[in-house]
């Protein structure tokens, strides 16, 4: 896996995005409140190109007519079919259940300051009643260099 | 929002060159200034007072706010204005990716639905030339449909034969699905007499509010069930075209259905087969079974495409199909519910099977081949 | 689907069965007038109220009786005689339980006081004249769907009668009858251990499709399946399911075969528009295949290939139930009502179990009639 500096760290503000094209794929890098993650621009479902899509929030809800809003701006929805990925894990959420599993390796993110538990996210979710999808998007480690000021993805 | 793309240029050099004819790409304006210079200073001035009015009350937009911004794709609004208003983009980020040979457009715009009969047909007319100017005669692989004011039929043919006239580009003669009655009945046969007459197909297009409920039970709602619910309007013209005879009066004529997907087909074939047969007695002009004109007159695109969670029962819909209307193929882009060319379909369809939905079902249908190729208008 | 088993086994008449469809006519208007207060009786017959009988199966028309289910009387509508009924349909058949259904202008009034009256005096006819005369029978409670509280009443005041089933509602409905204000007819079903029918019927003034009125009754029938697709989406986007997780939903002359096309299409729609509708939390194929049950008329599979693919496609054989649709001719020979071979234990929750579970009918029957 080769390191690639993709961009400073101004570049991309907290709500912000660059896609880039690294070894042949072309990738989002996300700066989420601080924190930067990276995930293949690809959509599982039909290939779309996932990370132009809206970023957004996830909506729950324990009965119908409620409407629970979380995690606001952590999720990318596909600008073909609008289908839901967590940013920070690549996760879908939706369609628990599911014939054939795609899967994809998940890397866990170094950054330098205390990283956000990308596990404590998913059981967050889990307990607001969302089930994870069989449908992932690839992510890749994303580091910051904090002398160049520079947002490293390695792929 | 973000802006707009080329996708997986590395995966159109190693895509099979299957031909790819596109039975459903949607054009359209910015604005009703861009009509500006087909209407007549009268109907300039309509514009800009009374404007758009058509049976829903909003000023601007659908009462069943979309999936998406205009219903479309994130990453197809160009540098300027709305998805589909540029054929630019649609060349870079569409046509010329996917390699499209030839791309039927179906303007959306909601001339049909319009109540006011003059504004309507001014507003028909004046699409169908700024569709001819800005689309058929910039692109060779494009094609169009006629946009007309349906429910006022007299008028509509007129339309008609004006644009066909006018254009050879033009392909078919548009409707949206949802109308003010059943297609079948005998209000709208002028604009089949004048189909035929021309030598054109009708299509019927997924799309917005006519004038009647949503469903039969009334208002839904959310858009997931207006959407959804969209086969239901599609079943509704099928069984009124074919019940009322109007294959049986216009044997020329031929009945695409656009964007409604097709896996709802083979049921209500069976349906109306079985019911005509008790009660065929109401309904003497039929002389063939229903499902039978169908096979004969009709032919659906396959977006939206159905995803069983088994493939293979896809299939079983597609030897459903052998006894009923012929599929073509369609991308619906810009629109979020697009269908991609290389990836919508199971790997298990055969690959004959995948080239008459792709390539030579739409050419025939269209007559592609027959018809001069627009360039050659000029 | 079918458990592993040798061989096959076909449909049979004599065969032991539920009739989860069978229509009970009134034979005249008078026959409610003992049930009906003094106001209502007066103001029927002063109004010139000839008739509450709905058009769905115009009576002059073939395939409104079949030839083994004719009224015996010149004059009565079919359906309209118990006697008639156990001759032609409970004993000949075996039917171990028959649910009715009485379709009688309640659900095409506008004037809801009169038909909030006008349901509890088709409830009473029914079960004093039908349910409390043979322990076969089970009957549909009528209500009048837009008045929520009288609904609810009637509901209450008949449940505890083993012999009502179900509540029954006309597919052809003022609103989609996943809106809420529907909702505590739901409640109180679901409380009571109810099933709610939804059947081919009704017309409160919405056009007969989507697009409009259509020309013909062949058409007005086929259309029945699209009114029965929007409630069904109706009731899965709304969320029913997920409020009243116990409700079962029967589906009574809908037909089944545009079921799958539906599932497949709601499923991928809802996995983009997820958010438009948080509270549904699983795959609403799922939720239909657990909640529906259909009964089978009418069967329009034209072959057992596409038989076998239909009911694969479905992925359950808990969902659908045996009805003759009794009188309606949907069928000629009494082996057509259901004539795909089914491995024996899938036939047998065709034919039976799938109706006893969902209607709860090993309750015990009470023959006094309790008003």
């Amino acid at each position: 896996m080769a390191k690639h500096a993709v961009a400073a760290v101004d570049e991309i503000p907290p709500g912000g995005r660059k896609i880039v094209d690294l070894e042949g794929r072309s990738i989002g890098v996300f700066n989420v409140a601080g924190e930067f993650y990276a995930i293949r621009n690809t959509c599982p479902h039909q290939g779309g190109p996932l990370c132009g899509g809206v970023l957004t929030g996830f909506v729950i809800s324990d009965e119908p007519g409620r409407y629970q809003y979380l995690r606001r701006g952590e999720v990318v929805r596909c600008p073909w079919h609008g289908w839901e990925f967590d940013i920070k894990t690549g996760m879908s959420w939706v369609d628990p259940k599911r014939i054939r599993v795609k899967r994809y390796p998940v890397t866990l993110q170094e950054v330098t300051s205390d990283p956000p538990d990308a596990a404590v996210n998913s059981r967050e979710l889990r307990e607001a009643g969302l089930t994870e999808g069989p449908y992932r998007a690839e992510t890749y480690p994303v580091s910051v260099d904090v002398v160049k000021h520079l947002v490293i993805v390695e792929v | 929002m973000a802006k707009a793309s080329v996708q997986r240029s590395a995966r159109v050099a190693s895509r099979p060159k299957t031909a790819i004819i596109d039975c459903d790409i949607h054009n359209i304006i910015n604005g009703l200034p861009d009509l500006f210079p087909y209407l007549s200073a009268r109907w300039r001035r309509h514009a800009e007072t009374i404007g758009m009015r058509g049976p829903a009350a909003l000023a601007e937009g659908l009462t069943y706010p979309r999936n998406s911004a205009f219903a479309s794709r994130a990453d197809s609004w160009p540098e300027r204005g709305r998805p589909g208003s540029s054929l630019e983009l649609m060349r870079h980020q569409h046509l010329d990716p996917l390699g499209i040979e030839v791309g039927v457009l179906n303007c959306l715009f909601p001339v049909g639905p319009q109540l006011d009969h003059g504004w309507a047909a001014a507003l028909a007319q004046a699409m169908n030339d700024w569709q001819v100017v800005e689309w058929l005669e910039k692109e060779p692989r494009l094609r169009a449909s006629i946009l007309i004011p349906y429910e006022y039929p007299d008028l509509a043919v007129h339309e008609i034969r004006r644009a066909a006239r006018a254009h050879h580009g033009f392909v078919q003669i548009l409707f949206l699905a949802r109308t003010r009655e059943p297609l079948g009945r005998p209000h709208y046969w002028p604009i089949y007499e004048a189909a035929s007459e021309v030598g054109l197909p009708v299509g019927l297009h997924f799309g917005l509010l006519g004038g009647n409920a949503v469903t039969s039970c009334g208002w839904p709602s959310f858009y997931l069930e207006e959407h959804t619910g969209m086969a239901q309007a599609f079943q509704a013209q099928v069984a009124s075209m074919v019940l009322e005879g109007v294959f049986e009066r216009f044997p020329q004529l031929t009945v695409a259905l656009v964007e409604g997907g097709f896996a709802w087909a083979p049921s209500l074939m069976w349906r109306m087969d079985q019911h005509w047969k008790r009660l065929g007695e109401e309904t003497p002009h039929l002389r063939h079974a229903p499902s039978e004109y169908m096979k004969k007159h009709m032919a659906l695109t396959t977006q939206p495409m159905e995803e069983p969670a088994n493939p293979t029962h896809l299939l079983d819909v597609l030897d459903m199909l052998k006894d009923g209307p012929r599929l073509m193929f369609a991308t619906d882009y810009p629109h979020w519910d697009f269908d991609a060319p290389d990836r919508a379909f199971p790997s298990q369809v055969p690959e004959d099977v995948r080239r008459q939905i792709f390539a030579s079902n739409p050419r025939r249908f269209y007559k592609l081949d027959a018809r001069p190729s627009p360039a050659q208008d000029v | 689907m079918p458990e592993p088993a040798c061989g096959t086994l076909r449909y049979q008449r004599g065969m032991p069965v539920v009739d989860a469809d069978v229509h009970v006519a009134i034979p005249r208007i008078a026959a409610l007038y003992p049930y009906l207060s003094e106001h209502w009786h007066d103001t029927l017959i002063e109004s010139g109220v000839a008739s509450l009988e709905v058009n769905t199966y115009p009576r002059g028309c073939d395939f409104s009786a079949r030839p083994d289910a004719r009224p015996e009387s010149p004059g009565l509508p079919p359906g309209s005689s118990l006697e008639v009924v156990q001759r032609q349909l409970l004993d000949p058949w075996n039917v171990e339980v028959a649910v009715a259904l009485c379709d009688y202008g309640t659900h095409i009034l506008h004037n809801e006081d009169l038909a909030v009256a006008v349901a509890r005096a088709v409830n009473d006819f029914l079960a004093d004249q039908w349910l409390s005369k043979d322990t076969r029978m089970r009957g549909s409670i009528s209500v009048c769907t837009e008045r929520a509280g009288p609904a609810v009443a009637e509901i209450e005041r008949l449940a505890r009668r083993p012999e009502f089933v179900q509540v029954a509602l006309p597919v052809r409905s003022q609103h989609p009858y996943g809106k809420r204000l529907y909702w505590p007819i739901y409640e109180a079903a679901e409380r009571r251990g109810l099933a709610v029918a939804i059947y081919a019927g009704g017309g409160i003034g919405n056009p007969i499709t989507p697009v409009g009125w259509p020309s013909y009754y062949l058409e007005d029938y086929v259309s029945f399946a699209q009114a029965f697709q929007s409630q069904l989406l109706s009731l899965v986007t709304e969320g029913v399911f997920v409020k009243y997780p116990k409700l079962k939903v029967v589906f009574v002359d809908s037909g089944f075969t545009w079921i799958p096309p539906l599932m497949w299409r709601l499923d991928k729609n809802w996995k983009g528009t997820r958010r438009e509708v948080p509270w549904i939390d699983r795959l609403p194929s799922d939720m239909i295949r657990e909640h529906l049950r259909v009964t089978i008329q009418p069967l329009d599979l034209p072959n057992a290939e596409r038989a076998e693919q239909v009911l694969e496609h479905l992925g359950s054989d808990e969902m659908l139930l045996f009805g003759t649709d009794y009188p309606h001719w949907q069928f000629d020979d009494p082996a057509e009502a259901w004539p795909y071979p089914l491995a024996p234990a899938s036939l047998d929750r065709l034919l039976r179990s799938n109706a006893v579970v969902t209607y709860d009918l090993d309750r015990q029957v009470t023959m006094a009639p309790d008003r």
